[in-house]
């Protein structure tokens, strides 16, 4: 493989891994500052025990987060520096904005709301798990409005003598719809996440009549919180599709494998491409729909890949505009059902808490839910970035420009199979804990560690 | 406010953030190459691990600041420095990751092989952080292969030259001095002590290896010829402020010898500071190619425009971190009963 390709699988799977903590920490944030102010306000041991456990759940998560996170940052310069230095002058910005205002917010008053339990008063104990749930998804606005710039530059020209894109409008920069419908979505998507990994686990407890009456208390809050979040999540997709309709319509036409302009527009089903993806073989679609998904009616016209494509040629020298359709395609597919089925299960856990169901046979499967949000998750990065294609920045910078010169095949080979052999490793003690600490329930949690006999690690020195 | 005066006060800020990682971060490297040592049993560990536990993470957003500052302030020097190091800001970054993890992972099991792993892990990741940092410092003084396109020539064995190694001996050996000095004065009863005769012998070697890597500065570098700012007697400071320590050590007065070596840090960043000034990564090819602020900055509008934001959060973080630091003030103590992680 050569540099380019090695980098860019690189940067794809740090960070897709990355993005496999970041919505469950977004959204598991709120929920233990909402149990733990349910603690306080009514003074239930109940309630206690959940913030402690579903804490617990958090801090395992949070970790990982945190420390894949360092590379996100770092791998801009690192691998990617003539982005760097085309780009410093308004994507440095928000990322160290959200350093300055997210992460010191974060990650202290983390420190503070797993050591100061004793030491501060209970209120502002309280308060700083809040914060914790501010900070990150704060962090959350300041890194999709660097990466909506990227997908709908604003704000900005290009400086003649330089050759770099220079921020001429912050405000533009900091209210650009692109990066806040991303916000929205993936707020949402936090918040559907958590949703369903409390869903699952409670399932989980309640199915083996363990602390049944805390685990439906989690489960009710979850079914309402899942089925608001993810409706929210379909909503704020689809206010995107229509934005990017307008401002990537490459993008759009590519999610769709709608290679010719047509008005109405016909909704794909199931396409076959062929094996260069830039051609269909066989499909399945219905009249109109795509037109109506667009722009709300139902005879808009669409333009089509093979246009666009004609188009851009035109207006940026020849070359291949066209995204990998295969990748985009499916994984908007995948992303779409998931969150579909996602809304219809939190619908019908929901009705089914108005009955007896934790006797229900069927609770014992609910646990296998757990796995559809990170699916989908993973799914809309991959469609997000791989849409973009062959641009890092739209229209002005394509990534074949933008990676590093001076890095060797052989440099990106070791940290390529270091990161994959330490994000391994990491995933599975992650795993392993989290599988432990769901199984030994909230009892086990109110314990601040696991305590062993104290010679142990002595005896083997 | 004039572009010079933004450019200026950005490189300061970025000197201010380096500064305050170092301060705080440097002694959680020392606490953490020094835990395995130091500690014998489980709870000697965790109480160890107790002493920055606390605070570790947010220390940690000081180096995250300081590089999207970088990125957002002198894009150039960001994107030279990170592509150029490429190699060893990926073993930095694993440094960072195993070390971050296993303070959070190592006490959630009771297997003392996992335990051990993880302490072990903690151990040589702040050993490879400090090295590696303490190694790229020294060649950024020293000057680095740097191309005519802003392009770094060299690898990872360019940075392992003597000077270069000097520069990471000498920053694990004052991080382990700083880390022993801070564990005296968090840390009570017997191991209170060990870490006080820790750092009876700790000092001799930091002292040694400061004074040499002064000395070398001084042969190794412009300093002398002043292309920078002369840094005068800043680097003599530095050097007293690491004997001072000595003295402080010996009459049990834990307090001021932590200071003293915080106070060399400081000194020590400042004369790198001012011998760099106004270049951020000198070329050793040809003068005419080193960046400097002039050349590697963002606009004028992104300057003032983070300058504003900086203005207003960073007097913020200093309030609510010197917060926790009030609020985790006390000694940490092996009764289980008050240990967290």
């Amino acid at each position: 493989m050569d540099p380019l390709t090695l980098s860019r699988l690189q940067f794809g799977l740090t960070t897709v891994y990355h993005f496999l903590f970041v919505p469950l920490t977004l959204g598991l944030s709120w929920f233990v500052a909402y149990f733990q102010t349910r603690y306080y306000q009514t003074r239930d041991e109940e309630f206690r025990k959940m913030t402690k456990f579903w804490g617990k759940l958090f801090l395992i998560n949070f970790a990982i987060g945190v420390v894949t996170g360092i590379v996100q940052e770092f791998q801009f310069g690192m691998n990617w520096s003539e982005y760097s230095r085309y780009v410093g002058d308004i994507f440095g910005a928000p990322l160290a904005i959200e350093a300055l205002t997210s992460f010191f917010l974060e990650s202290t008053f983390l420190g503070v709301w797993i050591f100061g339990e004793t030491k501060i008063p209970e209120k502002a104990h309280l308060a700083s798990i809040w914060l914790v749930a501010v900070g990150s998804n704060l962090s959350a606005l300041w890194i999709l409005l660097a990466n909506g710039w990227m997908q709908h530059p604003v704000g900005y020209v290009i400086n003649e003598v330089t050759g770099r894109a220079e921020l001429v409008d912050f405000f533009a920069l900091a209210t650009n719809p692109k990066g806040w419908l991303f916000f929205w979505h993936t707020i949402a998507a936090g918040l559907a996440t958590a949703s369903f990994l409390i869903i699952g686990v409670s399932a989980y407890h309640i199915f083996r009549k363990q602390n049944v009456s805390l685990f439906k208390t989690s489960f009710q809050t979850a079914t309402i919180v899942g089925l608001i979040a993810s409706t929210l999540v379909f909503f704020g997709g689809h206010t995107n599709g229509q934005y990017m309709f307008e401002t990537q319509p490459m993008k759009f036409a590519a999610i769709e494998a709608h290679y010719e302009t047509s008005s109405p527009a016909p909704f794909s089903i199931i396409t076959i491409g062929d094996l260069t993806g830039k051609q269909e073989v066989w499909s399945w679609r219905v009249p109109a729909v795509l037109s109506f998904l667009a722009c709300n009616n139902l005879t808009c016209e669409v333009r089509g890949v093979d246009d666009i494509q004609a188009e851009y040629v035109a207006l940026y020298g020849p070359g291949d505009y066209v995204p990998l359709i295969v990748f985009t395609y499916w994984s908007f597919r995948i992303m779409m059902t998931i969150g579909f089925i996602m809304m219809g299960l939190s619908f019908l856990f929901l009705l089914a808490t108005r009955g007896k169901y934790e006797n229900a046979k069927w609770m014992k499967w609910v646990p296998w839910v757990i796995a559809l949000p990170y699916l989908a998750n993973s799914s809309g990065w991959i469609l997000t970035e791989m849409g973009r294609q062959p641009w890092i920045v739209q229209g002005l910078l394509k990534v074949e420009d933008a990676v590093s010169p001076n890095l060797t095949v052989v440099d990106l080979w070791i940290s390529l199979i270091g990161y994959v052999v330490v994000y391994g490793v990491l995933a599975i003690a992650m795993v392993y804990l989290m599988k432990k600490y769901i199984v030994a329930g909230p009892d086990a949690a109110m314990h601040e560690s696991v305590d062993v006999a104290p010679t142990l690690v002595g005896s083997q020195d | 406010m004039s572009y010079e005066f933004l450019q200026t006060l950005w490189f300061i800020l970025i000197a201010v953030l380096w500064i305050g990682f170092f301060i705080l971060e440097g002694f959680d490297f020392g606490v953490g190459m020094l835990l395995p040592f130091l500690g014998k049993k489980d709870e000697e560990r965790r109480a160890i691990i107790n002493t920055i536990g606390s605070t570790w993470d947010g220390n940690e957003v000081w180096l995250l600041t300081a590089g999207g500052a970088t990125f957002a302030a002198f894009p150039h020097w960001y994107a030279t420095m990170f592509s150029g190091f490429y190699l060893a800001l990926f073993l930095l970054v694993i440094g960072l990751i195993i070390r971050g993890i296993s303070f959070e992972y190592r006490s959630k099991d009771a297997n003392p092989k996992w335990r051990h792993t993880f302490d072990w892990m903690i151990a040589i990741g702040s050993f490879m952080c400090a090295l590696l940092l303490g190694t790229a410092f020294s060649n950024l003084a020293r000057g680095v292969p740097i191309n005519a396109d802003m392009m770094y020539t060299g690898n990872l064995f360019t940075l392992l030259n003597p000077f270069g190694l000097l520069g990471g001996v000498t920053m694990v050996s004052v991080f382990l001095l700083y880390g022993s000095t801070f564990l005296t004065l968090k840390l009570e009863g017997e191991l209170r002590e060990r870490a006080r005769e820790l750092s009876k012998n700790l000092y001799v070697v930091a002292a040694i290896v400061v004074v040499l890597l002064a000395f070398f500065t001084y042969t190794s570098t412009d300093i002398s010829t002043k292309i920078g700012i002369n840094p005068g007697s800043t680097p003599l400071a530095a050097v007293i402020a690491i004997l001072v320590a000595t003295f402080f050590i010996n009459r049990k007065m834990e307090g001021w010898a932590f200071l003293s070596v915080a106070l060399h840090i400081v000194l020590t960043q400042v004369s790198f500071f001012t011998l760099m000034f106004p270049r951020v990564m000198i070329s050793t090819l040809n003068p005419e190619w080193s960046l400097t602020i002039y050349n590697a900055s963002s606009s004028q509008y992104t300057l003032t425009v983070m300058s504003i934001v900086a203005l207003i959060f960073v007097p913020i973080v200093l309030v609510y971190q010197g917060w926790t630091y009030y609020i985790f003030r006390k000694r940490i103590s092996t009764d289980k009963k008050t240990l967290v992680y």
